[in-house]
């Protein structure tokens, strides 16, 4: 049994639990709760004239209805404004229950608590809402060109406007780089709208004890910490009485990190009402028209270059689509402005965005959050750079790298965490050296001949990107060594099937010398850890896992005194290997950890046979200082926090190649090749793990997802037979392979994993598919019947892929 | 997404499923494999106010080889057609088109006959059915009958079937010649962009198409003699597709041809 874990491919420890079916997911708990359905609009904009109630009072098993009216000084407020910033002059948030005026097909307006949810849902088709039709707002440049409205008091529907500007060293600005650039190109591209679909939905079950006058909240959601103080200022409550906890959670992806979802202001608000359990369990309608949506975006790109591909100037305007409301600020964007640049020096760079509102679904970060836009606008660029000057396409890539003797790279610009956006460590050339090897990329054009020769089409493709992870302000880690010799560790931040029971227990069992199985890992409890931020931005791993990591550094810096103590021996010269505590060179010289355990709490009752060696007249000794030394406390355990200067910055590579059928116009990849970096990797299992997962939903977004409104701001695909999500049969087998570039920035040197699959897929499979059709992809995702249309139009108007013309 | 109430029958007999159908009239649906019922009722899309579940009745699951041709029962499972030989040995294109039907765990629940009733266009059973002349046997008020697919398929999700008729059996006849069927889907298992099922007998080539109009296109390329492009030619005039969020009607109609080319011509070799 080794106790030297950490970077090995342990197998997930929660998974025996969850694939039997024993885990809790919020739907799982409270059976005897009342259920909750909501009436939502049908309407995308629309003025509330009325609602009547009339038909639905008798319906037996009704207990109460609730409108916007209802509801008391605190949950009748908008929602908050989660994060705030200079350039959102514009930004709105909803009411938990509509409140005049509805803003999109989905808006909750009534709220209806029944004995269940058939019956919740019996009533709410009986309510009869009646509305004033307002004109609705939908796609960006209908939002931008006017004249209709999505919020009275914003004009030209913009939220955030936002420049940044890097100029070049030599003073110029970017326009008037690119404008004396030898080389010019100008293009437009287009994102469309997907989502991030965890498994399970949203969900809320709340328990009021009318006695203690606290309150039990169980939420399906990212961030139980930041839950919790919402729910304590909204109802008023003392932080002390309010208890939030995530159990299972069936994914997350981003959509629950946003908070509080007006689900969870109302149904706690409803429990103590009513004195009685209430659950809302979102399905899946209710999650395509009133969770959220992500990607959609119109860039125009102006890029001036010089004869080897090198990007002088870059001057990119994004029209980023946030839909109804901000509640999550203007991340999103921002994101995609910063890190577009990916693992390049730019000459001089200009970005602008205008944050656009429409009624539809609120924008809130999916993994990847922004980066798939600015990856697919920066590998567009590349490809078209070289497409210009007929280089190879990975060439034109190398030119632009940051060097590995560059590190620390000050991009000079300020990124989503407000701090500057500065890489810390990355091997950028290496990585695409290993991709080459991996995806044959020297060899392709032979196989592409050879292919054409049979009548086949066949294309590859590649993409770059920097992921900026492990983002501040903080998290914290708490570890407890019982008498029992089990090591108990929490965090505040939450799990969504990412495997942190196996993870935090690998640092832990590593750090401590302990046998994994005596590891317990509890995340997302605040009766546990009360302090944390949560679970996005591929942080969890980097901020929970470093402050585990302190934590037991202090766990056993007290292990080791105490044992010393027992031992006669200097701490200095003592290690734990399997819970022993030992002198290094003589195993026989040894304590259990439980016994220091025991030690650690001078005990005056003896409850069991370890705890007798801890009580008064056991322990002997040292009688002129006092039973706890000064400083000390009891009790063998230790807490800590990690809080870094900045975000650590993973990077990758992925190559694809693709087949197109010359008839159907149907496109299939067939190889997938990823090269990526996170620093030392805990669980090179669970990296690519997480690399095949967000692969997968990247090719979803390449290939498959969109979300469909018509004119009126009707989702015409909310629910899984039309909306495509990727089945396994569409995933094509992952090959990985890794690269370890240890971040200076934390002690473990690790930097986050898991938004980094999705990022670069739509940029990759567009340039494959442009390779293997010779038609310029610059919208995605991409059908059979958009190729299909496109191969049409470049048959009539001859433009196919003739980009050296445009000059 | 739960249902609203309705009333539940479990009928133990053809006969008790016909009367309680009869006497549910145009409130009644029958419950079979449930795969389209319970999804459209869970999203409240369709609320019969009784259900009759025919999952009790004896004698409705049988597969069984006929002069002609293989019949099978209104229970049969997808995947007990697709796994029998007695249907296969019948007509090997219903094994080829079930394998294109949704997924296998759709499969091991919904029936063929289900599939056939529901009249879904975009569906693959009604095409095979409609390709092969077959027919569906029903039980009503009035006694039995046997209605051909020509009349069969009315409109989109609409049958010929009367109310408080209950469908028993379906009728696939043997051909002479080769079968085929193909399709492309925007996913594996969803339902087809465009589908083409096709016979090519000595005397006689035919082909019918799903996802192309209201019912199952049934379109004879005999005039093509064996010019199987020309056979896509001909099929790509005859047909009418409606665009929808996955496919234009430009790229369904182009497809079905390519499709229609693909099936013949694994027909005429098969």
């Amino acid at each position: 049994m080794t106790t030297r874990l950490f970077g090995e491919p342990v197998r997930r420890r929660e998974d025996a639990r969850l694939v039997a079916g024993n885990g809790r997911y919020l739907d799982d708990l409270g059976a005897d709760a009342l259920a909750v359905a909501f009436v939502r609009s049908p309407h995308a904009h629309a003025r509330i004239t009325g609602v009547d109630v009339d038909d639905a009072i008798d319906v037996e098993g009704l207990v109460a209805i609730y409108t916007w009216e209802d509801l008391p000084e605190g949950v009748r407020e908008p929602l908050p404004l989660l994060i705030p910033h200079p350039a959102l002059t514009h930004g709105r948030t909803a009411y938990c229950l509509a409140k005049d005026v509805v803003r999109h097909v989905g808006e909750p307006i009534v709220m209806v608590v029944a004995a269940d949810r058939y019956v919740a849902e019996d009533v709410c088709e009986r309510i009869r809402v009646s509305y004033e039709f307002l004109k609705p707002v939908v796609g960006l440049e209908n939002a931008v060109e006017g004249p209709n409205l999505v919020h009275d008091d914003v004009p030209g529907n913009i939220g955030a406007h936002m420049v940044q500007e890097v100029a070049h060293r030599d003073g110029r600005a970017t326009r008037d780089v690119i404008a004396a650039a030898p080389h010019t190109l100008e293009f437009r591209l287009d994102i469309e709208r997907s989502a991030c679909m965890p498994m399970e939905g949203k969900g809320v079950y709340a328990r009021w004890d009318a006695d203690d006058r606290s309150l039990r909240v169980y939420s399906s959601t990212q961030t139980s910490t930041s839950v919790r103080m919402a729910i304590a200022a909204k109802l008023g409550l003392p932080l002390p009485k309010v208890e939030v906890i995530a159990p299972d959670v069936g994914g997350g992806f981003g959509v629950k990190i946003v908070h509080p979802w007006p689900e969870e202001i109302l149904v706690p608000w409803a429990a103590r009402l009513l004195g009685r359990e209430v659950k809302w369990t979102e399905d899946r309608r209710e999650h395509f028209v009133s969770s959220a949506h992500e990607r959609a975006q119109v860039q125009h790109v102006k890029v001036g270059f010089d004869d080897e591909g090198r990007v002088l100037g870059l001057d990119v305007e994004i029209l980023h689509d946030h839909g109804a409301y901000t509640p999550y600020g203007i991340i999103v964007p921002i994101i995609t402005s910063t890190q577009l640049l990916g693992p390049y020096k730019i000459g001089s760079y200009r970005v602008e965005f205008f944050s656009v509102y429409t009624n539809t679904v609120q924008v809130t970060p999916y993994r990847g959050a922004g980066r798939p836009q600015g990856v697919f606008c920066m590998e567009r660029t590349m490809d078209k750079i070289a497409q210009y000057l007929g280089k190879d396409r990975t060439d034109v890539r190398a030119v632009n790298f940051i060097q590995p003797d560059e590190f620390p790279y000050d991009q000079q610009m300020i990124f989503q965490d407000g701090r500057p956006l500065i890489y810390d460590s990355g091997d950028y050339p290496e990585s695409l050296r290993k991709l080459k090897d991996l995806i044959g990329w020297d060899d392709f054009p032979a196989m592409q001949a050879e292919a054409a020769a049979e009548g086949r089409r066949i294309g590859i493709g590649v993409g770059c990107y920097v992921e900026g992870t492990g983002v501040g302000p903080y998290e914290g880690g708490h570890v407890q060594v019982t008498s029992d010799g089990r090591v108990h560790v929490s965090t505040g931040l939450t799990s969504q099937g990412q495997g942190h029971e196996t993870v935090f227990a690998q640092i832990a069992a590593t750090e401590l010398g302990v046998p994994i199985e005596k590891v317990s890992v509890v995340t997302g409890d605040t009766r546990r850890f009360g302090y944390a931020v949560g679970t996005f931005a591929s942080r969890a791993a980097v901020m929970s896992g470093n402050a585990i990591a302190l934590a037991c550094r202090k766990v056993k810096e007290k292990a080791l005194r105490i044992a010393a103590d027992a031992l006669e021996a200097d701490p200095a010269d003592l290690e734990i290997t399997d819970g022993m505590v030992h002198v290094v060179g003589a195993p026989s010289a040894s304590i259990p950890l439980a016994t220091v355990a025991v030690l650690s709490n001078p005990l005056r009752y003896a409850f069991d046979e370890e705890a007798k060696r801890a009580t008064q007249f056991a322990t002997g000794g040292g009688m002129d200082r006092p039973p706890v030394a000064e400083g000390q406390e009891p009790g063998l355990e230790g807490k800590d926090y990690y809080s870094p200067v900045r975000s650590t910055f993973a990077s990758g590579m992925h190559a694809a190649i693709v087949e197109t059928d010359p008839d159907t116009a149907e496109i299939k990849i067939l190889r997938y090749a990823v090269v990526h970096d996170c620093g030392k990797m805990i669980n090179p299992m669970l990296v690519e793990g997480q690399i095949h997962g967000g692969v997968a939903q990247g090719v979803g977004g390449a290939l498959y997802e969109k979300m469909v409104y018509d004119e009126y701001g009707q989702l015409l695909n909310a629910s899984f037979m039309d909306f495509l999500m990727p089945y396994v049969t569409e995933i094509p087998r992952i090959e990985t392979d890794h690269l370890e570039t240890p971040s200076p920035l934390n002690p473990l040197g690790i930097k986050g994993a898991g938004e980094a699959g999705v990022i670069p897929v739509s940029a990759v499979v567009a340039g494959a598919v442009e390779d293997a059709e010779k038609i310029v992809i610059d919208r995605m995702p991409i059908s059979p019947s958009d190729l299909y249309a496109l191969r049409d139009s470049s048959r009539t108007s001859g433009a196919v892929s003739l980009l050296r013309n445009t000059q | 997404m739960k249902p609203p109430s309705f009333v539940y029958h479990a009928p133990a007999t053809v006969a008790e499923a016909v009367e309680a159908l009869a006497a549910a009239g145009a409130d009644g649906k029958v419950l079979a494999g449930g795969q389209s019922l319970i999804p459209l009722m869970n999203m409240r899309l369709a609320a019969p106010g009784q259900l009759v579940d025919i999952n009790h009745v004896a004698g409705l699951g049988e597969i069984t080889a006929e002069a002609g041709g293989v019949r099978v029962g209104a229970l049969a499972r997808h995947a007990e057609v697709e796994a029998s030989e007695t249907a296969f040995a019948a007509q090997p294109l219903v094994r080829g088109a079930l394998r294109l039907v949704a997924h296998p765990a759709v499969r091991n629940r919904g029936t063929t006959v289900g599939s056939i009733v529901h009249a879904d266009p975009a569906a693959e059973m009604p095409a095979v059915l409609a390709l092969l002349d077959g027919s569906v046997r029903v039980r009503g008020p009035e006694g039995e009958r046997d209605i051909p697919a020509a009349e069969f398929f009315t409109g989109p999700m609409e049958s010929s079937l009367r109310t408080g008729e209950l469908a028993v059996s379906a009728f696939f006849p043997s051909t002479r010649g080769g079968t085929a069927i193909a399709e492309v889907a925007r996913r594996h298992g969803d339902y087809a962009m465009a589908g083409v099922a096709a016979l090519v007998a000595p005397d006689r080539a035919r082909v019918a198409c799903l996802s192309v109009g209201p019912v199952p296109v049934v379109v004879d390329v005999t005039s093509a003699e064996g010019d199987w492009k020309r056979a896509a030619h001909l099929v790509r005039e005859r047909i009418e597709p409606e665009a929808d969020i996955h496919a234009t009607a430009d790229y369904r109609r182009h497809l079905t041809g390519v499709l229609a080319e693909r099936a013949l011509r694994e027909a005429a070799d098969a």
